[in-house]
């Protein structure tokens, strides 16, 4: 037995140590997906039985205009998200000097990621006021005429990707302040002496130092842009008539909210998101295989 | 989280009690009445119940409003309690479909239910069963600001024409008619449903929200067109899809809006808001077609037993004590609402009194409410359909046919 224990150590010890996380995350992560993917066959309101239905959930939300809506929004969330990314190093090369209280600065910064997402939710449905918001009373000063920013179909994803914006950014910045701590201070001195300054300085000096930060801020902010859920829930609920929805919202509208007993039907959103952030999750894995590889 | 554990506790304490006292009884008891008057309303009826039966301990569970519409769903499958408050009409037929809601029949058997809850009976029916005991109802109308109307030489309208012109009247006294925040969809259903029983009245309703009936048909176009005609007209608050029900009492406060399609729950923030009742009234949805018999609107809240409770004597006790005349005034006047049973006083407030006299002379039928009387899926879209509708009224077309698809899904 300790014969076997010994020889075999090197090998165990490893899955040993993995073994809670890799239960942990097969119960709660690995499993959960197999069981959506299998309701989203069925038409079931969560209570009584479920009834197989085969593809049929699918069919549906073909020809779902909701859906639709809310993959449209879903893509702009992604696309105009990212911007969260140069907003963030740029706040971060600005804080990244020496001055007196500067540490208060950069926690004031950072302070909109530590506050609850439902509070800045709040503030900002405050802000778009139709009648008393700031952004109103401002653009009625400059002799524009009031917005609804929330109750408008046009502008109301907008509004709401502007208020996600605000920690995003927060967070993009922190990644890029500890990215900018490790720049090698040899590496800016030579380029100095060599007469670079400026953009050209950040593009071909400081940015590829940054690579590795750049990278996870892209991966959090595509992810926060996929599951942007409790800033919709907390400003329109999805409204109005549903031109805000998303596909995670659509999803727990769908199952869980007060109207929604369609738990088939909200497994066959969640796929398909799924199936969304596979194809972004399977890229940057592929992308960090390589690159590992070829160090 | 933290009402779980309490449960949780509940039930070993009840667990280790079993064995000693013979016959103490325990009580579980969930609610959503989280508001001050519902919450002081629930408090009092429970010391009363223990009063009166001091060997049996109850423990109540209280949940926040919304929070409870997805609970529920939890909470009655893996870890029921005894009793849980929720609404008549077809707002139950799921749980009662998925077995989840105990019959009662015995209750109203022998206590006598029959006659005293006799106007709540059908909605608490489904399947020739009765699934709980309803505790509360309210008026639904028009809430207006007396002092606008009075300073404009307004009467209170009582058919349509009338109403139009009290709207035109106000708006070129710089208010708006009607305030509304649609938010949250289901202000706009109480809309619908108004001018629907109006239009077409008590049995179209019912048949409409059961889904016999197209949301293409022409009857169902003929209330839509009474309310563009209000919409066209500016009745209507501008942007209120930003608003919760609670935001657009804002404008009717400070008068710059006279009207508000609500419930009678609308009068205690209007009231704390500073508004008396010499600027306050309320009025019956005015006719519209006259030869509809008038129908109200009136929500019942109800309280029933889950299959998997463990104490269901007890909680049957408790159901009678909840359905006596006596108990339901002095809950009802708690909760500034009307009570169920026939034999029960009427509060002296005069917002109950006006609901009262008109609910008891409908001769038109009670209808419980859209998102009650439909079920969800359709509840859900048809609200969001009049808030596009009252911002967009001329996307009717595409919404009605939505609806429609919706229906044909739905009711299978």
């Amino acid at each position: 037995m300790s014969s076997l224990w010994k020889r075999n150590q090197q090998r165990i010890a490893p899955w040993l140590f993995l073994a809670p996380g890799i239960f942990m995350f097969a119960v709660y992560v690995i499993i959960p997906i197999f069981q959506s993917v299998n309701i989203s066959f069925y038409a079931w309101d969560g209570l009584g039985q479920a009834e197989y239905v085969g593809v049929a959930n699918y069919v549906e939300l073909m020809d779902d205009e909701a859906f639709y809506t809310s993959l449209k929004n879903n893509v702009i969330w992604l696309v105009l998200y990212m911007l969260a990314i140069p907003a963030g190093l740029f706040v971060a090369l600005f804080l990244n000097q020496t001055v007196r209280g500067i540490r208060i600065y950069k926690s004031l910064f950072f302070f909109p990621f530590v506050i609850s997402q439902v509070v800045v939710g709040l503030v900002f449905s405050w802000f778009y006021d139709p009648t008393n918001g700031l952004l109103n009373i401002a653009l009625m000063a400059f002799g524009f005429d009031p917005v609804a920013v929330l109750a408008d179909e046009k502008w109301v994803t907008y509004g709401i990707i502007a208020a996600g914006l605000w920690p995003q950014t927060a967070y993009c910045m922190i990644l890029y302040l500890t990215g900018l701590n490790a720049v090698d201070p040899e590496q800016i001195e030579a380029a100095r002496l060599d007469n670079a300054r400026g953009l050209k300085m950040l593009w071909y000096v400081v940015l590829p130092q940054l690579k590795p930060a750049t990278f996870i801020a892209l991966v959090v902010t595509v992810i926060g842009a996929l599951r942007s859920f409790d800033l919709i829930s907390i400003m329109t609920d999805g409204g109005p008539w549903g031109s805000s929805r998303v596909l995670a919202f659509y999803m727990y509208e769908q199952a869980f909210s007060e109207y929604g007993f369609r738990m088939g039907y909200g497994a066959a959103i969640a796929v398909v998101l799924f199936a969304i952030m596979m194809i972004y999750i399977s890229a940057f894995l592929f992308k960090m295989y390589r690159d590992e590889k070829g160090r | 989280m933290f009402h779980r554990m309490k449960t949780l506790t509940a039930a070993f304490a009840a667990s280790t009690l079993l064995g000693s006292a013979l016959f103490a009884g325990e009580l579980v008891i969930n609610t959503d009445t989280s508001d001050p008057a519902p919450k002081a309303a629930f408090e009092a009826l429970i010391k009363g119940f223990e009063a009166e039966n001091p060997d049996i301990s109850v423990t109540w569970n209280l949940f926040d409003h919304e929070g409870y519409k997805t609970s529920i769903r939890n909470f009655l499958t893996a870890d029921a309690p005894d009793l849980a408050n929720w609404y008549a009409g077809n707002r139950m037929l799921p749980y009662v479909n998925a077995g989840l809601f105990e019959p009662v029949n015995d209750v109203w058997d022998e206590n006598g239910l029959h006659n005293s809850l006799a106007s709540a009976e059908g909605s608490m029916t489904i399947d020739g069963k009765i699934w709980g005991v309803p505790y509360t109802y309210y008026q639904w109308g028009v809430y207006y600001r007396k002092d606008i109307f009075e300073a404009n030489n307004i009467a209170v309208p009582t058919n349509w024409e009338e109403f139009k012109a009290a709207g035109e009247t106000l708006k070129a006294a710089g208010v708006t008619p009607i305030t509304i925040g649609t938010k949250y969809l289901w202000t706009a259903g109480g809309v619908f449903d108004y001018l629907n029983l109006r239009t077409n009245g008590y049995d179209f309703h019912m048949a409409l929200t059961k889904g016999e009936i197209a949301w293409t048909d022409d009857r169902v176009r003929a209330t839509m067109a009474n309310w563009k005609e209000l919409i066209d007209a500016g009745f209507w608050i501008d942007n209120h899809a930003a608003y919760s029900w609670q935001e657009a009492l804002a404008p009717m406060v400070q008068g710059d809006a006279a009207m508000y399609v609500m419930g009678n729950f609308a009068v205690a923030p209007l009231r704390e808001a500073g508004l008396t009742d010499d600027q306050l009234g309320f009025f019956q949805f005015p006719v519209i077609n006259p030869d509809v018999p008038l129908a109200e609107e009136a929500p019942t809240d109800t309280l029933h037993i889950p299959s998997n409770a463990r104490n269901k004597e007890e909680a049957k006790l408790f159901l009678a004590y909840l359905a006596r005349a006596d108990v339901q005034t002095q809950i009802n006047e708690t909760l500034g609402q009307l009570p169920i049973n026939s034999g029960s006083a009427v509060g002296e407030d005069k917002f109950l009194q006006a609901g009262y006299a008109m609910l008891s002379s409908t001769d038109g039928g009670i209808a419980q409410f859209f998102d009650r009387d439909a079920p969800a899926e359709m509840a859900k879209a048809g609200m969001e359909g009049f808030q596009e509708f009252m911002v967009k009224p001329d996307r009717l077309e595409k919404i009605l046919t939505r609806l429609e698809k919706v229906r044909a899904r739905v009711y299978k």
